[in-house]
């Protein structure tokens, strides 16, 4: 078994599609619940994660420059992270495809923790 | 789990109206923003999480702190609330301003926009439509769906009530005269409210619980302020408590509609019935008759009924009289006819309707073919009860009525010939 991180990326809006109404709220948030439930029960979720504010700053180059970003406006920004336990990529991918915020036209970036072998 | 649907519903209204005290009218835009922008935070946040023991506490503190953000930061670019720019301005006074606001002043931010909404120069229909989408948090598709109206149509509707909205110098001021003024309207735009949600036109339902609880609650506002305490407000909020008080007798478990005298009265909301009759108690006072004491006492008589034999139909006959002096319309007239029906015979009944002046309004109208319909059945005249059944059938607006409608035209050849 292999690790995975999964980055949730969507747009401003996705997030109006996924909170439009409160009807659309409450599908939305019970979707994730079930979500997250369903794989804990099966034993896939390693870490439940955090949410992400939607701005922050970046640190860039040797000169150090502070910068804004990623503005609240750009195409797909990380709104939060998870961790799970999978046979391999394909395993992941499957998982992944479960995820609500595909339903909202967000997308699920899959990355393989690195391994540490000796 | 809670169910986030009604707290965002309902903590959208109250969140919008304090912020738009603090912010002003003008920026009313700006405190939807910020409200939105709570409720993404909060979805995100208990996605992961879950639902917190106290969600409303959780989302108005989220909206407090966003709320502190936006006037530190757009202090010096904005104009806020006129009557708090004082405190506002100040750094050592901004932040008690802003906790006042949320802790003490929910009620009168929300009647302070309840009666800003109410605009002079918006239709009724658009008033009402801004109350749903403000004060009740429904999004443009509920409210479309309230008023069986496409959601561009709704969506420019409301988008240019709230232009008008925000083009007032402030939020309504409430003094005694200005509320004198637009209470009326008010009133009339609650009304509109509750009717919406008890005989509404749509299309999937024949009862909307929802649309009434929501004109309750705004009426207890009212109820519980002075200056819009007064009689016909009472009289308002008795008619609404019972009336709501027969939801849940009003629909059987399949959806279908029960007729008020066929319906199972141990169900009926007995704390509403005792709530509407304390406030039909409080509106006698003062020599004002409204249409809105008037309904409340026929809604009171069958209220206090034991059973549709046990009902006083004679007092209510004499209350249509008078409500046909106050305010006569075809529908009252055909009410009135269907209280004589029960208290002197189908016949009477049948006269009646037949006497109705503007009865050519009322063909379109289901629930005037299912009178006759069911009259003429009593009087073993199936043939005409059959036609106006078919008619009936054909007008009906939603698949509860036509069940109903259904069940009643199946009675019509089994009943024995006299």
């Amino acid at each position: 078994m292999a690790q995975f991180v999964m980055l949730y990326r969507s747009s401003d809006e996705v997030n109006r599609e996924t909170l439009g109404s409160p009807e659309k709220a409450q599908a939305t948030l019970t979707k994730w619940r079930a979500w997250f439930k369903e794989m804990t029960e099966k034993g896939e979720l390693k870490v439940l994660g955090e949410p992400l504010e939607r701005a922050g700053t970046f640190v860039v180059g040797r000169k150090k420059m502070v910068t804004d970003g990623p503005f609240t406006e750009a195409k797909d920004v990380i709104g939060g992270f998870s961790i799970i336990e999978a046979a391999d990529l394909q395993h992941a991918a499957r998982i992944a495809s479960g995820c609500p915020i595909l339903d909202a036209g967000g997308s699920v970036e899959v990355r393989p923790i690195r391994k540490f072998d000796l | 789990m809670q169910d986030a649907e009604r707290l965002f519903r309902r903590e959208a209204g109250r969140l919008v109206a304090i912020l738009t005290r603090l912010f002003g009218i003008h920026n009313l835009a700006l405190a939807e923003d910020v409200v939105q922008d709570a409720f993404e935070r909060a979805l995100e946040t208990w996605k992961f999480h879950g639902v917190p023991d106290n969600p409303s506490a959780w989302l108005m503190v989220t909206a407090k702190r966003r709320a502190l953000d936006v006037l530190r930061r757009d202090g010096t670019a904005r104009r806020f609330a006129p009557e708090l720019e004082r405190e506002l301005d100040s750094e050592w006074t901004r932040a008690p301003a802003v906790e006042e606001a949320f802790e003490s002043g929910l009620n009168d931010s929300q009647l302070r926009l309840m009666f800003s909404c109410i605009h002079p120069r918006l239709p009724e229909e658009a008033q009402v439509a801004l109350v749903l989408n403000l004060l009740c948090g429904f999004g443009i598709d509920e409210v479309a769906a309230a008023f069986l109206k496409s959601r561009a149509a709704m969506e420019k509707r409301i988008v240019r009530a709230k232009k008008t909205l925000a083009g007032s110098k402030r939020l309504f001021d409430f003094t005694a005269t200005d509320v004198a003024a637009r209470l009326p309207a008010v009133q009339r735009a609650l009304y509109l409210l509750f009717n919406e949600g008890y005989h509404g036109a749509s299309a999937e339902t024949p009862v909307r619980a929802e649309l009434c609880d929501e004109a309750l609650r705004l009426v207890h506002l009212l109820v519980e302020q002075r200056l819009t305490a007064v009689p016909a407000t009472h009289a308002l909020a008795a008619l609404m408590n019972l009336l709501a008080a027969r939801l849940p007798g009003r629909v059987d478990a399949e959806g279908n509609l029960i007729l008020l005298v066929d319906q199972d009265r141990s169900r009926w909301d007995h704390a509403r019935i005792a709530e509407g009759v304390r406030q039909l108690d409080l509106s006698a006072a003062g020599d004002e008759l409204t249409v809105y004491h008037l309904e409340a006492a026929i809604a009171a008589f069958h209220a206090k009924a034991t059973s549709a034999a046990e009902t006083d139909w004679g007092g209510i006959v004499a209350v249509y009289d008078t409500l046909m002096k106050v305010q006569p319309s075809p529908v009252v007239a055909l009410n009135r006819a269907v209280a004589i029906a029960q208290r002197d015979g189908p016949a009477r009944g049948l006269e009646e309707i037949s006497r109705i002046e503007e009865r050519a309004r009322l063909a379109r109208y289901p629930f005037f073919h299912i009178a006759v319909g069911e009259l003429s059945s009593r009087l073993g005249r199936e043939d005409e009860a059959q036609h106006a059944f078919d008619k009936a059938l054909g007008l009906a607006r939603n698949p509860a009525e036509r069940r109903f409608i259904c069940s009643r035209t199946a009675t019509v050849p089994a009943r024995p010939r006299l």
